[in-house]
């Protein structure tokens, strides 16, 4: 189904800042990315789950080249991140989605902001308008095309960034928390977009969360805990370990629990099921 | 003691084109020892709802009376009403701002003309109440976690001594971990006697600890009732965009499809006592 | 409160001025505000009015609508008329106490109320039948001689169109501060000014903290959106006069004429 090809590689990346006191004297070095070592193939799903303060968003702005490893490499699509000359290629190809829904929007007209990338980029106008509107359709949010962003609902702001993002035509999108400060409609919202760019347009999409439930569609799952990518494999393989999940200050879908507890209680399940229908297919086998 | 709205309508922008119904002939009572979850989408109205439990909007029309004494009367005192009914906005950051933890709780004492002493004291009191770690108490309030900042935020409150503490949106950008303590801790100062309003747009978080819960749509008070009973009402929840807890959902595929358990069921745990009573009976009663 | 002004607000309608480019309607607006300041006589007002009329007219923003800001300047304007009339010299009218109202005072005064209310009025016509971004690129484009000078044309414009994008949000994000520092009892409309001046720390803290995040927040989308200056960036929007510019500049131009005539030899 997927092509097996490598679109971001991270080698040994370890990031370190420099932590100050009030007077801006350094206090000591904090690792917040440790040593993480990633291969993300074109066209893949990956979710990348952990704790505040696990990492997971200092991993993604290397992916970006907003940030630059320590130590260690970051490539995508075969371009080193620490390279100058390549910033604006990589940040074209591995488009970044933030947490927060207003301090991200840079137009003030809703087709204007989806604009931005290409303008930036250089694309001549025409080519501009054709993408906007591309974008917006694949992101459902024509009808909002000449409102003001700030009329919008937490769900469409977001839908409205990845839309900027989409119409710079990336390969990556890099979903940063974007769903953490949303209600839960506009994470389904958010969540069915990137979803639906993994599956129609072939986008690697690469979502980060501490939201359990958006992962279960993901190809793979990698779990950072400490700066440290501590756990990594399919939703089911992950969903498995849910004490381990829970070590990291993680917890698993109500479905995940109710089944471990009941596989604990004696009954004959097998371990990391992540939807309804599989618990019911299941007790219905053992009934 | 209790708090009885009657009749309560609220419009936001009066007389102009953009003119809201957010508050739609709400009648609603609270009483005493009460834990409820306020339960709505966004735009439900309930953030105006409980703005008006404790004075900071004032109805259109209709009264609210706590604890007998209608708060609109010309000779109550609003001001001192806010420190019986306490208010926790959504987010910390839009209210700390003193140079350290412990002088930032010891704002709302103040403000209630208390002298420095015994401000002091009720500091220490609300902050051993949140369980935040004495070293952070001087430290400044924007270096702490998103947690402890929600836990200085909460002790900001609880200083003044409310009698009902309302806690808006608490949960939003925590990670499952720092949720579950966040709640936990809320559930603890219901247990020391506060009157306590949770205000949510997620079921699931509220559904372990509420003894009661109010759902809201479009500014109306849609149902009020224990957990149990609202779940039930899942098809009616979803036409508002909210949905019961993950296992509301499970007990009814498994009872459509033949299994006699238990539906009104709330919590994961409940759930599983459930399934195994109709799966494994003996072995169940056995262990 | 703040909701009420609408001097500087955009009202979306469909009309022939709302689709001019913005620079024909900046250019018009300097051209009219200089025309109001040149002449003296009463014929040159009622050209400067006609012409306002027409433009209101055209615009197709209720006439009330705008009335509605006014409302915020009007103590303005009764400042200004007290002054003039009653500092300006000339032939006495009549008296009051000790100030003396003379027939130029009261010329003076109503021509600057005259002058003040069409000039707003102008002003608002403009802001009411374009939107801030079109204002600012009508702007940033009608600037670009001055890059010679190396005045950072681009920049100030990009910084106008954010600080529109947050206004909105900032005052709605102050609203939410102060009703969270009222929930813990604080009071900002009681005491002296000392007292009121330090009551507004809790607000101000709060606020500034969050617009910093806010603009570190937006630098970096900004930078992830491959934004490195105005070098090398196209045009959404490009701006493109249009025929109805070239007839709106034809009318500017009858307008400026028949102000001159007026102005020049109307008999009052």
């Amino acid at each position: 189904m997927k092509i097996g090809q490598e679109l971001i590689q991270t080698k040994q990346l370890s990031f370190e800042y420099i932590r100050r006191d009030d007077d801006g004297n350094a206090e000591g070095v904090t690792r917040a990315v440790d040593n993480v070592t990633l291969n993300v193939e074109k066209g893949e799903f990956i979710a990348i789950l952990g704790a505040n303060g696990s990492g997971k968003s200092t991993l993604a702005k290397h992916i970006n080249a907003i940030l630059y490893p320590t130590e260690g490499k970051v490539y995508v699509d075969g371009e080193d991140t620490s390279v100058e000359e390549n910033i604006i290629s990589i940040r074209q190809k591995a488009g970044m989605v933030f947490q927060n829904p207003d301090n991200q929007i840079i137009g003030n007209v809703v087709e204007e902001d989806v604009g931005f990338g290409p303008e930036n980029m250089g694309v001549p106008t025409k080519e501009i308008w054709e993408r906007v509107d591309e974008a917006l359709k694949t992101l459902g949010i024509e009808e909002f095309r000449k409102h003001s962003p700030n009329k919008l609902s937490g769900g469409q702001k977001q839908r409205v960034a990845i839309a900027g993002v989409v119409a710079m035509h990336p390969q990556c999108i890099i979903l940063d928390e974007s769903t953490a400060m949303l209600d839960p409609k506009g994470r389904k919202e958010v969540i069915r977009a990137a979803r639906a760019l993994n599956d129609v347009e072939k986008i690697t999409i690469i979502l980060i969360t501490h939201y359990m439930e958006e992962v279960i569609y993901a190809d793979r799952v990698l779990v950072m805990d400490k700066g440290r990518l501590v756990m990594q494999g399919t939703p089911k393989q992950v969903f498995s370990m849910v004490e381990e999940l829970e070590s990291y200050r993680l917890s698993v879908p109500q479905v995940t629990i109710l089944a471990h507890e009941l596989r604990k209680a004696g009954l004959p399940l097998p371990e990391g099921i992540l939807t309804e229908d599989e618990l019911l297919h299941e007790l219905q086998k053992i009934r | 003691m209790s708090i009885i709205l009657n009749h309560v309508n609220y419009i936001y922008g009066k007389d102009t084109p953009l003119e809201i119904k957010a508050l739609d002939d709400i009648c609603l009572t609270i009483n005493d020892g009460d834990f409820i979850g306020l339960i709505g989408h966004t735009g439900s109205g309930k953030s105006t709802l409980v703005q008006h439990l404790n004075g900071l909007l004032k109805a259109n029309n209709g009264e609210i009376l706590y604890n007998g004494r209608d708060i609109y009367d010309g000779d109550y005192n609003l001001v001192k009403h806010r420190f019986k009914v306490g208010l926790v906005f959504q987010y910390p950051e839009h209210q700390l701002f003193e140079e350290n933890v412990f002088k930032d709780v010891c704002f709302g004492p103040l403000n209630m003309g208390l002298d420095k002493k015994e401000a002091e004291l009720r500091a220490f009191t609300a902050l051993r109440e949140v369980q935040l770690e004495t070293e952070y108490y001087y430290v400044s309030p924007f270096d702490l976690s998103g947690g402890q900042k929600r836990r200085v935020a909460i002790a900001g409150v609880l200083a003044m001594k409310p009698d009902v503490l309302i806690l808006d949106e608490q949960t939003a950008g925590l990670d499952p971990k720092g949720r579950d303590e966040i709640l936990d801790l809320i559930s603890e100062l219901h247990k020391s006697g506060k009157t306590i309003i949770l205000v949510s747009h997620s079921m699931e978080d509220v559904a372990n600890y509420v003894n009661r819960i109010v759902v809201m749509n479009k500014g109306r008070i849609m149902m009020d009732d224990i957990p149990s009973k609202v779940f039930a009402r899942y098809r009616e929840l979803e036409t508002m965009s909210l949905a019961a807890p993950q296992v509301t959902y499970i007990m009814q595929r498994l009872y459509e499809a033949g299994f006699d358990v238990d539906t009104s069921v709330t919590t994961v745990d409940e759930a599983k006592r459930s399934i195994l009573s109709v799966v494994r009976p003996g072995e169940f009663y056995g262990a | 409160m703040l909701k009420d002004i609408t001097l500087g607000q955009y009202y979306q309608t469909r009309s022939s001025l709302h689709s001019l480019d913005p620079r024909t309607k900046l250019i018009g607006v300097l051209i009219y505000l200089i025309s109001l300041f040149l002449f003296n006589r009463i014929g040159a007002y009622v050209v400067a009015l006609i012409f306002l009329a027409y433009v209101i007219k055209t615009s197709r923003v209720p006439f009330s609508f705008m009335i509605k800001g006014m409302k915020s300047i009007v103590f303005l304007l009764f400042i200004t008329v007290i002054f003039n009339l009653f500092l300006t010299a000339g032939n006495v009218v009549f008296v009051i106490w000790k100030f003396s109202i003379t027939d130029q005072g009261i010329r003076v005064a109503v021509f600057t109320v005259i002058r003040l209310t069409f000039l707003i009025i102008g002003a608002s016509v403009l802001t009411l039948t374009t939107t801030p971004n079109n204002l600012t690129d009508g702007m940033e484009d009608l600037m670009k001689p001055l890059g010679v000078f190396k005045v950072p044309v681009h920049e100030i414009a990009m910084m106008m169109s954010i600080a529109l994008r947050f206004i909105p949000i900032l005052m709605e994000e102050t609203d939410k501060i102060m009703k969270a520092q009222q929930a813990r009892g604080a009071d900002f409309e009681h005491g002296g000014p000392i007292k009121r001046a330090k009551s507004l720390v809790p607000i101000l803290v709060p606020l500034f903290v969050s617009a910093f995040r806010r603009a570190n927040d937006l630098a970096m989308a900004m930078e992830a959106r491959c934004y490195r200056g105005g070098e090398g960036r196209t045009k959404m929007k490009p701006l493109k006069y249009k025929k109805a510019d070239y007839i709106a500049y034809i009318i500017l131009a009858v307008y400026v004429a028949a102000i001159i005539f007026a102005g020049r030899f109307a008999p009052i």
